[in-house]
C-alpha cells in the first residue's frame, strides 16, 4: 500500500523536478524512487493487509509481482538515457508517467474488487497511450497514439460492460463475494447467462489488454511506432500486470465456473500461439518480430489460467519476470541500434557480434532465453508453464501444439543470432555506441537471466 | 565428487581459455582437456564393477519441485565418460595445424561443450539430463556455424532446428512422466532416474511417450528417416566439429535410449520395437547404399556413420544382452574409428585441397605412416576380427539375429557394404598412380601422430581385450535389462 502511495507522490515530485528540463537529475531520481518502492514494497512480505474497505488487498501475490514490475521498470529505465534528446522539453512528465503507470499496475496486481482492476487499468492505461505518443517529431508514433488509445478506450468500455454484467447477476464488485454468490447461482454460475456473458465480455477486455489473440490486431502496428524504449514497458510491466491481474480474477472470482469458460481460454491460448509464432517467422524487422513473439508469450502465459494448481501461480511469476528480463534487453538494444543504424532490421544487427561483442551477447542470451533454450530463465518458464498444465491430462494435446511452436520460435529468434555472428559487418557500420552504464545495465539483465535459468529456486519457491 | 569435478572442470576451463587471446588457447585447452583425461582414468582405476551409479552426488535443484541436481556414474555412463575424455584431448590436437580465427572463443565452446556431454552422460535426473541436453546442442552450433564451410549458416540452422524440435518433445514426454512420478516426503513428485524406472504406466500411454522420447533421440542420432540434417551437417562443419558431432554427441542419443527410453517405458518399447528395428535396418542399408555412391571422402564417411548407427540402435532395441553390450561397445568403437576417419580426410584435404576421391590416388608411395593408420582406422570401421568393429558388429548382429532371423540377415549386410565403400573409397585415394593434386604429400607429422596413435592402439584393445570395457559395462547392463524385463 505504501508503495502506491510513494509512487504517485515522486510521480508528482518528478513533474515538479521536470521544470530544471534536466534528464541528469530525472534519470537518478526516478531510479532511487524505484529503488526505494522496491524495498519498501518488501517489507509487505508475509503480511497481509486489506485497504479501503477491502478494495485493496496486498498479500505475497502482490508484493511477488510488484516486486518484478518495479525491478522490470528499474532495468528498463536506464535505456531512455539515450533515447531524450530529441524532445527535452517534456522530459518531467515522460518519467512522471512512467511512475504514474507503475501505480497502475500495483492496483493491477493488488486489487480485492473489479472497480479497483477497472481504475488501475485505466491508470496504466492512459499512460501508455501518451508515452506511445510521445515522440512527437514521428508520424508512426502519433499512428500508434491514436491507435492504441481508440483501441484500447473501446475494449476498456468493453469490459465495463461484463464487469456491470457480473454485477448484475451477483449484485457485487468484491473478487471473493462474487465466488460465493457464483456458488449460490449453481454449478459456479455456468448456467446464469448474464454471469457467464459478463465473465466471457472480461476475458475479452482483458485478453486485449495483454495482447493476446484474436484480439491483438493493435500489437505490431502499436508496437512498432512506439518508442522503443516505450515498447519496452509496454510489453513487460503491462503485460504482466494484466496477466497477473487476470489470473488473479480467473482463481479467486470464477473458478467454479472454470468448464465454462475453459474452452475460449483454450481457442484464446491456442490462436495467440499460432498468431504470434507463424507471424512472427515472416517478419523482416526485429521490432515487430518482437511485438509478434509478444503475442506468443502472452499465449503462453494464459496457459497457466488453464491450471490453478500448486505450480500455475509460481510459473505465471516466473515466466513473466523471464520474458521481462529478455524484453528489456532485446528492446534495449534494439533502442541503440536502430538509433544508431537507422533501421530495425535484422540486417541492421549485422556483425554486432564483432564491433559491439556486449550487446551482441546480451541479446543472444535474451533470445535464448525467448526461445526457451536451458541456461537460461526461459527454459524454466516455460517448464514450469508446461508444468502446471500437464497435471490435467486433458490439455495434453495443447502442450504439444504449444512444443510445436516453441520450435517455430526458436527459428525466428536465431535469425537475429544469426546476422550478429555470421553475417559479416557492412562497410559503412561503426561500432554502437553506448554508455557504461547502460553496460552495466545488459550486464544485470545477462546475470539475472543466466541465474534463474541456473538456480530458478531463487524465484519459483517464493510464491 | 569425481563426478562434479569432471563436469564443472572443462567448464571454468572455458572461462580461463577465453581469458587467453592469441595462440596460447589451444595449449591451454590442450592441458585442459588433458586433466579432464587423468580425472576420468582415476575414476575408472576407482571403480567398482557392479550395477550400481557410483561418485554420486545428489543436491537439490528446485527443492521444492523434487528436481535434484543428481549425478552419478554407473558402468555405462563412465565408458561413455572415458569415450569423451579420451577424444576430446585428441580433438584439440587435431586442430594445432589450423589457424581458427578467435582461437580463444573456438575452445572454450569446445570445452564448454564437453561439460554439456560429461552432463549428458551423468546426470541421474531427467531435467538435468534434458538441461545438459541443450547445453552440449549450443555450443556446437556455434563452432559449426562460425567456422563451418561455405554453406554453413543454412546447413547449421537446420541442424539445430531439428534438433530443438525433437528435444522439445523429450521435454514434454518428462514432464509428463515426472507429474506420474510417486514423490518423496519433502515434494510430490520427484525426476529422479529412479522414480522414472519405477513408473508403472499403462501400455497405451507408454505407446505415444515412447514415440516423444523416442524421436528426440532418433534425431540425434540419426536414425532414418530423421537423418536428413546429418550429411550437410557433418560435410559443412569444421573438422573438429564434425569429430565431435559423429564421435560423441550422436552416443548422447543412443545414450539417451539406454537409460531414459528403454527401462522407463518397456511397454512401448516393446509395442515399437520391430518397425524401429526395421527403420534401423533401412538406415543400414541405405546409409551404406549411398555411401558407395559418394564422391567426397568427408560425406562418404558421413553416410557410413547412418549405416553405424543404424545397426546400433538396431541392436538396443532387440533389448537382449548380446544387443545391448554389443551396442555399448559399438558406441565406443565408432567414435574412435570415425574422428579417426575423419581427422585423416582432413590431413588429406589440407594437403591437397581437395576431398573428391577421383581427384587423389597414389599417396601410399609417399605415407607409410598415413597408410598403416588409415587401413587400421578402416579395417576397425568395416568390423574386420581383431579390430573394435568386429566384436561390436559381431554382438549386435548375434543380438539382433536372437530377434528376428531375417532381420539379422539383412542387417548382416552391413560387413558387405561397409567393406565395400571403404575398401572403394581407400583403393582410390590411397592406391593407384598420383593425381596433380597429392603430387609430394608429404607423410604424417608429430602432432599428427600424436592424435592418430592413441586412436589405433585403442582399435587394437577393444578388438584384442574387448572384456577391459565389457566388463564395467556388463552389471550396468544386466540391471538394465532386469529393470526392462521386471
Amino acid at each position: 500500500m505504501i508503495s502506491i502511495i510513494l509512487l504517485s507522490g515522486f510521480g508528482i515530485i518528478n513533474l515538479f523536478v521536470g521544470f530544471l528540463k534536466s534528464k541528469r537529475i530525472l534519470l537518478p531520481l526516478s531510479l532511487l524512487f524505484l529503488a526505494i518502492v522496491f524495498g519498501i514494497n518488501l517489507l509487505d512480505w508475509n503480511d497481509t493487509k486489506s485497504y479501503f474497505d477491502n478494495m485493496i488487498t496486498i498479500d505475497n501475490y502482490a508484493v511477488a509481482f510488484t516486486g518484478i514490475m518495479v525491478l522490470s521498470t528499474l532495468l528498463m529505465l536506464p535505456f531512455t538515457q539515450h533515447y531524450i534528446t530529441r524532445n527535452d522539453e517534456n522530459i518531467g512528465e515522460l518519467y512522471a508517467l512512467i511512475l504514474f503507470s507503475l501505480v497502475g499496475a500495483i492496483m493491477m496486481v493488488s486489487y480485492n474488487n473489479m472497480l479497483m482492476l477497472f481504475i488501475g487499468i485505466e491508470i496504466l492505461s492512459i499512460a501508455m497511450y501518451v508515452l506511445a505518443g510521445s515522440d512527437k517529431s514521428s508520424m508512426r508514433s502519433a499512428e500508434a497514439a491514436l491507435k492504441y488509445f481508440l483501441m484500447g478506450s473501446f475494449f476498456t468500455g468493453v469490459m465495463l460492460f461484463g464487469i456491470v454484467m457480473v454485477y448484475g447477476a451477483t449484485g457485487t464488485f468484491n473478487i471473493s463475494e462474487i465466488a460465493g454468490s457464483a456458488e449460490a447461482l449453481g454449478t459456479g454460475g455456468a448456467n446464469n447467462v448474464m454471469f457467464m456473458l459478463g465473465v466471457l465480455i472480461i476475458i475479452i477486455g482483458i485478453s486485449f489488454k495483454i495482447s493476446a489473440a484474436p484480439f491483438h490486431f493493435w500489437t505490431p502496428d502499436v508496437y512498432e511506432g512506439t518508442p522503443t524504449v516505450w515498447t519496452a514497458y509496454m510489453s513487460t510491466v503491462v503485460k504482466t500486470a494484466g496477466v497477473a491481474a487476470f489470473y488473479k480474477l480467473m482463481d479467486a472470482a470464477f473458478a467454479a465456473s472454470y468448464p465454462a469458460w475453459m474452452p475460449t481460454l483454450v481457442a484464446i491460448v491456442v490462436l495467440s500461439l499460432l498468431v504470434g509464432n507463424i507471424g512472427a517467422v515472416v517478419q523482416q524487422s526485429m521490432k515487430r518480430m518482437l511485438a509478434y513473439s509478444s503475442i506468443s508469450h502472452a499465449g503462453y502465459l494464459l496457459m497457466t489460467l488453464l491450471a490453478f494448481n500448486e505450480f500455475s501461480t509460481s510459473a505465471v511469476l516466473f515466466y513473466s519476470f523471464a520474458y521481462s528480463t529478455a524484453s528489456i534487453a532485446a528492446f534495449g538494444v534494439l533502442h541503440l541500434v536502430a538509433k544508431q543504424r537507422g533501421s530495425e532490421k535484422y540486417e541492421a544487427f549485422n556483425g554486432l557480434g564483432k564491433t559491439n561483442p556486449l550487446l551482441a551477447f546480451a541479446v543472444t542470451v535474451a533470445m535464448l532465453s525467448l526461445g526457451g533454450i536451458p541456461l537460461t530463465a526461459g527454459f524454466f518458464g516455460k517448464f514450469f508453464v508446461f508444468s502446471a498444465l500437464v497435471e490435467n491430462p486433458d490439455m495434453m494435446w495443447l502442450i504439444v501444439v504449444a512444443v510445436i511452436l516453441a520450435a517455430v520460435g526458436i527459428y525466428y529468434y536465431f535469425r537475429v543470432v544469426i546476422a550478429m555472428y555470421l553475417h559479416p559487418v557492412a562497410e559503412d557500420h561503426t561500432p554502437i555506441k553506448s554508455t557504461s552504464f547502460i553496460n552495466v545495465m545488459l550486464i544485470i539483465i545477462t546475470a539475472l537471466t543466466i541465474l534463474l535459468g541456473i538456480a530458478p529456486a531463487l524465484l519459483s519457491g517464493v510464491l | 565428487m569425481i563426478t562434479a569435478l569432471l563436469l564443472f572442470w572443462p567448464a571454468l576451463a572455458a572461462l580461463l581459455v577465453l581469458l587467453i587471446k592469441g595462440e596460447g588457447a589451444k595449449k591451454v585447452a590442450f592441458i585442459a582437456t588433458l586433466v579432464e583425461f587423468a580425472i576420468a582414468l582415476f575414476a575408472i582405476v576407482n571403480f567398482v564393477p557392479d550395477a550400481t551409479t557410483q561418485f554420486a552426488l545428489d543436491m537439490p535443484w528446485v527443492e521444492r519441485a523434487g528436481i535434484g541436481f543428481s549425478i552419478g556414474m554407473d558402468g555405462i555412463s563412465l565408458l561413455m565418460v572415458l569415450l569423451t575424455t579420451f577424444l576430446v584431448p585428441l580433438i584439440v590436437l587435431s586442430s594445432f595445424k589450423h589457424d581458427y580465427k578467435n582461437p580463444h572463443v573456438f575452445y572454450a565452446l569446445v570445452l564448454f561443450m564437453q561439460t554439456g556431454l560429461i552432463g549428458v552422460f551423468v546426470a541421474m535426473d531427467a531435467f538435468l539430463f534434458y538441461f545438459f541436453w541443450e547445453v552440449a546442442l549450443i555450443p556446437i552450433y556455434f563452432i559449426a556455424a562460425i567456422w563451418g564451410g561455405a554453406r554453413r549458416i543454412p546447413v547449421t540452422f537446420k541442424f539445430f532446428i531439428y534438433t530443438i524440435f525433437g528435444s522439445l518433445f523429450m521435454l514434454a514426454a518428462f514432464v509428463y512422466l515426472y507429474f506420474q512420478t510417486a514423490g518423496t516426503e519433502l515434494a510430490a513428485h520427484s525426476s529422479n532416474v529412479n522414480a522414472f524406472y519405477q513408473l508403472t504406466l499403462d501400455s497405451a500411454t507408454q505407446s505415444w511417450i515412447f514415440w516423444f522420447l523416442f524421436l528426440a533421440f532418433a534425431i540425434k542420432m540419426p536414425v532414418f528417416p530423421f537423418h536428413t540434417w546429418q550429411p550437410d551437417t557433418y560435410t559443412e562443419s569444421p573438422t573438429q566439429a564434425t569429430m565431435l558431432l559423429a564421435g560423441i554427441m550422436l552416443k548422447m542419443g543412443i545414450y539417451g535410449v539406454l537409460r531414459w527410453l528403454l527401462p522407463v517405458v518397456p511397454l512401448g518399447v516393446s509395442q515399437w520395437a520391430d518397425l524401429v528395428l526395421v527403420l534401423s535396418i533401412i538406415g543400414i542399408v541405405y546409409g551404406s547404399i549411398i555411401a558407395i555412391r559418394q564422391r567426397d571422402m568427408k560425406r562418404l564417411i558421413a553416410y557410413s556413420s547412418i549405416a553405424h548407427v543404424g545397426l546400433i540402435a538396431a541392436g538396443i532395441f532387440t533389448l537382449n544382452e548380446q544387443g545391448l553390450q554389443g551396442g555399448v561397445i559399438q558406441m565406443l568403437s565408432h567414435g574412435i574409428n570415425v574422428v579417426g576417419l575423419f581427422f585423416i580426410v582432413d590431413i588429406i584435404f589440407r594437403r591437397t585441397n581437395t576431398r573428391e576421391i577421383s581427384n587423389l590416388g597414389g599417396i601410399t608411395q609417399t605415407t607409410p605412416a598415413l597408410s598403416i593408420m588409415f587401413l587400421t582406422l578402416l579395417m576397425g570401421s568395416v568390423a574386420l576380427p581383431l579390430t573394435n568393429g568386429f566384436i561390436g558388429e559381431f554382438l549386435l548382429l548375434s543380438g539382433v539375429f536372437q530377434y528376428n532371423h531375417y532381420f539379422g540377415a539383412v542387417a548382416g549386410l552391413t560387413i558387405i557394404l561397409g567393406a565395400v565403400y571403404m575398401l572403394r573409397m581407400f583403393q582410390g585415394v590411397m592406391f593407384g598412380t598420383k593425381s596433380e593434386a597429392t603430387e609430394g604429400f608429404a607423410d604424417l607429422t608429430f602432432h599428427e601422430k600424436a592424435v592418430l596413435i592413441p586412436l589405433v592402439i585403442m582399435v587394437f584393445w577393444i578388438g584384442l581385450f574387448p572384456n577391459t570395457f565389457l566388463s564395467i559395462s556388463e552389471p550396468a547392463v544386466g540391471h538394465l535389462l532386469s529393470i526392462i524385463n521386471r
